[in-house]
């Protein structure tokens, strides 16, 4: 089951999201360990009435993330990007 | 004490003609929200009874008492439910539950229960967040976005602006449409500085239903900006306590070009989120149930 979940925001400085595909997702944890904010953490997530482990944003950090992945902007593929061989994870990154 | 214009009225319902004494499975929901607490009972996959209820400043407590108040007169115990799944914002803090699933899930579950399977988009608008979500005809999630960075868009906003104008939160949206001339949204997201912006148009002479179109006119601007991400496919619903605020719905539906469904006679919006548990809550208790 392909489910994409945003994290992030949209506000006046412009807009900032990190995407997980959870289906392509295969629980690894790479993106953890490569993430040098702490940005991202495993979470359990219940699919189709079972629990799959998958990547997600921290509740921490979601509401400022414009700012904890400052640090690897503006490369063009950061560190958890290139971490995940699935390419689970996605960035959109548009500040005005 | 002064009127609380931002006060809801908290209730509670049974769906008449039912017996739950002959359903082989009572299963029930609990959504804990920022702002109010959801407790919805099924039998056999069918809605039996709802309550909601301000949350409280204690989670498990809010829990209790919605669950509570949800049972009031129906004759079922707790240990009479099978399965309960607790869900929302605090749902990690729902002492009776089985099992806490994120509201990712359970809102489109609601939704797809509510309106039937052509439902396509979901715009949940909370107490103090707001949530997009894509569904298949299963109710099942295909994408998710969640904003809870800033109470501009949410309930709580609407709170704060029924209070400042003396108008009760269930007038607003009406009141707000009787404007002749549709004046410009409030420039501010931010609800503290909308509010001030507020206080500025009423010195100006703002009639209050001028100033509450032009609030809920900027909130249904930034949650159309939340929808750009997820697009809106039909058909689109809105559920949560502002789903009943036709000011804002009607604004947004003008902005985004696309009709919500109307509200489905017997239910409740706000009990989305509870639905999508309790329909969960009976599958994993099936699913269990084989396992044994």
């Amino acid at each position: 089951m392909h489910v994409i979940v945003h994290y992030g925001y949209k506000d006046g400085s412009g807009e900032y999201f990190i995407s997980v595909d959870t289906d392509k997702c295969n629980s690894c944890g790479d993106c953890v360990e490569a993430c040098p904010a702490g940005v991202l953490e495993m979470i359990t997530m219940m699919i189709d009435l079972e629990d799959e482990l998958v990547a997600a944003v921290t509740e921490e950090h979601r509401k400022k993330i414009k700012y904890s992945c400052a640090p690897c902007k503006p490369e063009k593929r950061p560190p958890c990007v290139s971490a995940c061989e699935q390419e689970a994870i996605t960035h959109t990154w548009k500040p005005l | 004490m002064s009127k609380e214009y931002w006060r809801w009225p908290e209730y509670r319902r049974t769906v008449p003609g039912k017996d739950w004494k002959d359903a082989k499975v009572v299963s029930a929901g609990v959504d804990i929200g920022s702002v109010s607490s959801k407790t919805v009972i099924m039998t056999d996959g069918e809605l039996y009874a709802y309550s909601i209820m301000r949350t409280g400043s204690s989670s498990p407590d809010s829990a209790q008492k919605a669950m509570d108040w949800a049972l009031e007169g129906t004759g079922i115990k707790l240990d009479d439910i099978k399965y309960t799944v607790g869900t929302g914002y605090g749902r990690v803090n729902v002492p009776f539950a089985n099992r806490a699933i994120t509201e990712i899930a359970c809102h489109a579950r609601g939704a797809n229960y509510i309106w039937g399977p052509t439902v396509r988009t979901v715009l949940d608008m909370g107490g103090q967040d707001c949530k997009a979500i894509h569904c298949d005809e299963r109710g099942k999630v295909t994408a998710f976005l969640m904003n809870d960075k800033c109470a501009a868009g949410t309930g709580r906003g609407m709170e704060v602006f029924a209070d400042l104008l003396s108008v009760s939160i269930e007038e607003v949206g009406s009141m707000s449409l009787s404007v002749e001339k549709e004046p410009e949204p409030v420039s501010s997201t931010c609800v503290v500085f909308a509010k001030s912006e507020a206080v500025g148009l009423l010195r100006k002479g703002w009639p209050k239903d001028m100033v509450l179109a032009a609030y809920c006119s900027a909130m249904a601007s930034r949650i159309s900006e939340l929808l750009e991400k997820i697009k809106v496919e039909k058909d689109f619903v809105i559920t949560g306590g502002i789903a009943k605020n036709v000011g804002v719905v009607k604004r947004l539906e003008d902005i985004i070009g696309f009709k919500a469904l109307p509200m489905k006679e017997g239910f409740d919006p706000m009990t989305a989120g509870g639905l999508g548990a309790a329909l969960f809550a009976k599958a994993l208790y099936e699913r269990s149930a084989q396992a044994a």
